[in-house]
C-alpha cells in the first residue's frame, strides 16, 4: 500500500504515541487543585513551552483548541466580533480566495447572518497572495477592515504565501492579520513572532500528532471574543478541560518536527520531485499545478485533463494506492477546486485534480507503487471521461 | 467478475451487494448522489438521496467488505429524467421517471462509466431475473409477484441486461429483510420507497404547477360536450384520473366520471363514464429490445403500467413502432406509459405508448 495523503492526515510519530499512552491512565484534570490535577497542569504547561518554542511564540500566546477548524473559527469569528465591538465601522473581512473550508465557511457564516463585509483577495496563477493584491482587496479607505485572513501554505496546490511581506501592508493600517498555518509547520520553519500576525492556526494531526487537538497562537495584545463559554480554561478565550494526553502528543510530534524538517524537507522534496518527473513521463499531458518552486516540500498536485478525479482517486484505491482529488467533498461528492478556480482555470481542469501529499515516513517505494499503477488508471479513467456531475 | 453495485441506502440493494460477495464477485460500491440539494434526513417512505441515505449505503457497504464512493449524476438526472419529466406532462403524457432513470442513468450513464473503468457488470436491487437463452442474456420477471420490478426495467437492451446482475429475482421481500437482519445490515427495516423520488412531499400536481406554466381552462363533458367546471391547467391531469376533478355539479345518475381525454394545446380536460376509457388497442414508439424482436402478429402480454397486469395481446410491427391489440378490452391508458411486452416470464422490450383507441371492428 502506498500512502499518498499525508496532506489530509499523517500518522502519529512513535514519539507523539508514547507520551500520550503513558498520560492516558493518569486520573488528574489540569485545573484541579491536588496533586494529580498539578501533574496533569505540569504536562500541558511543558508542553505548551515546547509548542511555544517550536512555533517561534511565547507560552502565553498558546491557545489550545480542539484543531485547526476550532482555532480558524474562534480567530475569524472571534477577532471580528471584538474589533467591531471596539470600533462599529469595522465591519469588513478581507479574505484571501483560496482559504480552507475552515476560514471559508465561517467568513460565509459572518457574512449571511453577522452583516459583515467581504472582499475575497485574489490569488496569482500559482494560487499566490501577493502585496499588491492584498492592498488592492484592502482598498483606498481600509478603515473598515476588522480582519484579514491569509494562508501560509495552500492545503490542496501547495503554494507557499510570504505571510511578513503582507502583514507589511496591514501594519500601515494597524489591521488584525490571521493566519491558517496547518499545513505549514512540519515542512516551513514557522515563528510567529516574525511573521507579524496577531493569531495562527495549528494542527496536531497534520504534523505526526494525534487528531482532535490544535493551537490557535494569540498575540496578547490581540483581543478575542469567545465563542464557547464555560470555565475559560484558555486564557479566557477557550473554556473545556484541557486534553493533557492528546496536547503532551501534539508537543512531542511538534519537537520530533523541530528536529528532523531540515533533513526531511530535502530527502521529501527530493522524493516529490522524483514522483512529478516520472508522473510527466506517464502522462505528458499533465498539468503540474500550483508554484513549482514556492511550495510545500510534499505536495504535487496535477490535472490530468480529460480524467475525472475521483475516477482516478478509486482506480488507484483499488491498486493500494491512496490519494485525494484535493478538493472539499459534499456529501461524499468531490467539489470542483475552489482553488482551482480562484487560479483561473477552467471548471473541468478543477474537476480533473489529483493531490499526492508526501510525509516523514514515505519512502521510494511509495513513489514506485503510484508509478506501477497510475498507468492503467490513466488509460480506464480517460476511457470513462468527464461525466457531468454536478453543473 | 469486478461489479459495481449501486446502493441506495435501502434494504434491497445492500442484500444484492452483499449476495453478490458472497456469490465470490469483486464488489466496489457507489451511491448516486442525484439530487443537487440533498436533504440531511430521509422523511418517512418518501424521497431519496439524502446524506442519511448515503450514510445508509456506506455501512452497508462496510458490511459486506466493499469499498465505498459517491458518484454524482445529479446533472444527468436533471437532465435526462426531470426535464424529460416536466416536458412529457407539459405535452399531455404521463411518464414514467423510474424507467427513465433506469433507461439514462443506472444502465446507461452509470453502467457505461462502470465498463470504461474497468467493471464488468453493475449489481442492483431490483427484483427481475437474469437467465440466459439461446440469444443470451433474458430478463425475466421476478419471483415475487408483488416485487417484480421487470416492468421498469423493460427499457433495458439485451447488451445492458448482459451487463447486470440481479440478485434479488429470486426472492420475495420478506425473504430479503430476513437476510439484511441476519447480515446485520443496519437498514434491514427501513421502509420502502414509494412514490417519485424527487417529489418527496408526494404532491405530483403541486409540484408540476411549479415548474410548468399552467393556466385555468375547461373541463368538458364529452358526451355532450358542455363544460362542466374548470381546472387549473391541463398538464396536470392524466387519462383515466378520477381524484381531484373537483366538479361543481355531480350528474344526476351519480356516475362516476372520468379523465377520458387531455388535450394540451386547447387546454381542455374531457371527463366521461368510464366506458369511454375502454380500448383495446395500443399504438407505441420508441421501442427498446431486450432480446430478438417478436415476430410480426405474435400473441405476447403486455403491461401498460408499474402495478399492472400481464394482458393478453398480439403485436404488430409498423414502420415506427408497434401496434399492440388487446384480446379483451382495457380501461383508461394513459399515453407516455411504457407498453412492457412480454413472453410468459421473459421480457421481449417495451415501447412508449403515443396512442390507444378502440378497434373499429371491436
Amino acid at each position: 500500500m502506498a500512502y499518498l495523503d499525508h496532506a489530509a492526515t499523517t500518522p502519529m510519530f512513535p514519539e507523539a504515541i508514547a507520551a500520550m499512552t503513558q498520560l492516558l491512565a493518569e486520573p488528574g484534570n489540569p485545573s484541579s487543585l491536588h496533586a494529580s490535577g498539578r501533574v496533569a497542569r505540569r504536562h500541558v504547561e511543558e508542553a505548551r513551552e515546547i509548542v511555544a518554542r517550536v512555533l517561534g511564540c511565547r507560552p502565553a500566546e498558546v491557545v489550545f483548541t480542539s484543531g485547526g477548524t476550532e482555532a480558524n473559527n474562534i480567530a475569524l469569528k472571534g477577532i471580528a466580533w471584538s474589533e467591531r465591538e471596539q470600533n462599529p465601522a469595522k465591519k469588513r473581512l478581507v479574505i484571501g480566495s483560496t482559504e480552507h473550508h475552515a476560514v471559508l465557511d465561517p467568513t460565509h457564516w459572518l457574512h449571511d447572518s453577522n452583516d459583515f463585509d467581504v472582499t475575497w483577495i485574489r490569488v496569482d496563477h500559482v494560487g499566490r497572495v501577493t502585496p499588491q493584491a492584498l492592498r488592492d482587496a484592502l482598498g483606498s479607505d481600509p478603515s473598515d477592515v476588522a480582519l484579514v485572513s491569509v494562508m501560509m501554505a495552500n492545503n490542496e496546490v501547495g503554494t507557499t504565501n510570504d505571510i511578513a511581506a503582507l502583514t507589511a501592508v496591514t501594519r500601515e493600517f494597524g489591521i488584525r492579520f490571521h493566519t491558517d498555518a496547518v499545513q505549514a509547520p512540519a515542512w516551513l520553519d514557522v515563528n510567529f513572532a516574525e511573521l507579524g500576525v496577531c493569531a495562527m492556526t495549528v494542527s496536531a494531526h497534520k504534523v505526526g500528532g494525534p487528531h482532535g487537538v490544535g493551537a490557535l497562537i494569540v498575540s496578547r495584545d490581540c483581543k478575542i471574543t469567545p465563542l464557547v463559554h464555560g470555565g475559560g480554561q484558555e486564557r479566557d478565550i477557550r473554556s473545556g478541560t484541557l486534553d493533557a494526553p492528546a496536547i503532551v502528543a501534539f508537543a512531542a510530534a511538534l519537537d520530533v518536527v523541530s528536529h528532523r524538517r531540515t533533513n526531511e524537507v530535502k530527502r521529501v522534496s527530493e522524493l516529490r520531485d522524483s514522483l512529478v518527473e516520472h508522473v510527466f513521463t506517464i502522462a505528458p499531458d499533465a498539468i503540474y499545478n500550483g508554484d513549482p518552486e514556492g511550495r510545500l516540500a510534499n505536495n504535487a498536485h496535477f490535472t490530468f485533463p480529460g480524467c475525472l478525479g475521483d475516477s482516478l482517486l478509486m482506480l488507484l484505491d483499488a491498486q493500494g494506492v491512496e490519494c485525494s482529488v484535493g478538493s472539499a467533498c459534499s456529501a461524499g461528492v468531490p467539489q470542483p477546486s475552489h482553488v482551482l478556480l480562484a487560479m483561473g482555470e477552467t471548471a473541468d481542469h478543477a474537476r480533473s485534480t489529483l493531490r499526492f501529499s508526501l510525509g516523514y515516513s514515505s519512502q521510494e517505494s511509495d513513489v514506485a507503487e503510484l508509478v506501477a499503477a497510475l498507468p492503467d488508471a490513466l488509460e480506464r479513467g480517460r476511457r470513462a471521461g468527464m461525466p457531468r456531475g454536478a453543473a | 467478475m469486478k461489479v459495481l453495485a449501486a446502493l441506495s441506502g435501502g434494504v434491497d440493494s445492500a442484500v444484492a451487494a452483499a449476495r453478490a460477495a458472497e456469490a465470490g464477485h469483486d464488489v466496489t460500491a457507489v451511491h448516486l448522489a442525484l439530487s443537487r440539494n440533498p436533504q440531511s434526513h430521509r422523511t418517512g417512505a418518501r424521497g431519496c438521496c439524502t446524506i442519511e441515505d448515503s450514510n445508509d449505503a456506506f455501512r452497508a457497504a462496510d458490511m459486506i467488505g466493499a469499498p465505498f464512493y459517491v458518484w454524482d449524476m445529479s446533472a444527468e438526472f436533471q437532465e435526462k429524467v426531470i426535464e424529460d419529466f416536466i416536458s412529457e406532462y407539459s405535452v399531455g403524457r404521463t411518464p414514467n421517471p423510474c424507467l427513465r432513470c433506469n433507461e439514462s442513468i443506472k444502465f446507461e450513464a452509470v453502467l457505461n462509466r462502470a465498463i470504461d473503468l474497468g467493471f464488468d457488470a453493475v449489481v442492483t436491487g431490483h427484483y427481475a431475473r437474469i437467465e440466459y437463452g439461446p440469444h443470451g442474456a433474458e430478463l425475466h420477471r421476478a419471483v415475487d409477484p408483488t416485487k417484480d420490478q421487470s416492468y421498469v426495467l423493460g427499457v433495458m437492451t439485451a447488451e445492458q441486461i448482459s451487463h447486470s446482475l440481479f440478485p434479488l429475482g429470486d426472492s420475495t421481500k420478506v425473504e430479503v429483510r430476513a437476510e439484511a437482519q441476519r447480515r446485520g445490515i443496519l437498514v434491514a427495516q427501513k421502509p420502502d420507497s414509494h412514490d417519485i423520488c424527487f417529489i418527496p412531499d408526494g404532491d405530483t400536481a403541486g409540484w408540476l404547477a411549479r415548474q410548468i406554466d399552467t393556466e385555468p381552462g375547461d373541463v368538458i363533458d364529452a358526451q355532450t360536450g358542455n363544460k362542466v367546471g374548470t381546472h387549473q391547467g391541463a398538464q396536470a391531469f392524466t387519462v383515466g384520473q378520477r381524484r381531484g376533478l373537483a366538479l361543481g355539479n355531480p350528474t344526476g345518475e351519480g356516475e362516476r366520471r372520468y379523465v377520458v381525454d387531455v388535450d394540451v394545446k386547447t387546454n381542455t380536460v374531457m371527463i366521461g363514464p368510464p366506458t369511454l376509457l375502454d380500448i383495446n388497442v395500443i399504438e407505441a414508439v420508441n421501442m427498446r429490445w431486450a432480446g430478438p424482436q417478436p415476430e410480426n402478429g405474435q400473441d405476447i402480454e403486455v403491461q401498460v403500467r408499474a402495478h399492472g397486469e400481464s394482458l393478453p395481446a398480439n403485436v404488430e410491427l409498423t414502420s415506427d413502432g408497434v401496434v399492440i391489440t388487446l384480446r379483451d378490452q382495457l380501461r383508461g391508458v394513459a399515453s407516455g406509459q411504457a407498453a412492457v411486452m412480454y413472453d410468459g416470464t421473459r421480457v421481449i422490450g417495451s415501447a412508449t405508448i403515443s396512442r390507444s383507441r378502440r378497434s373499429v371492428t371491436a
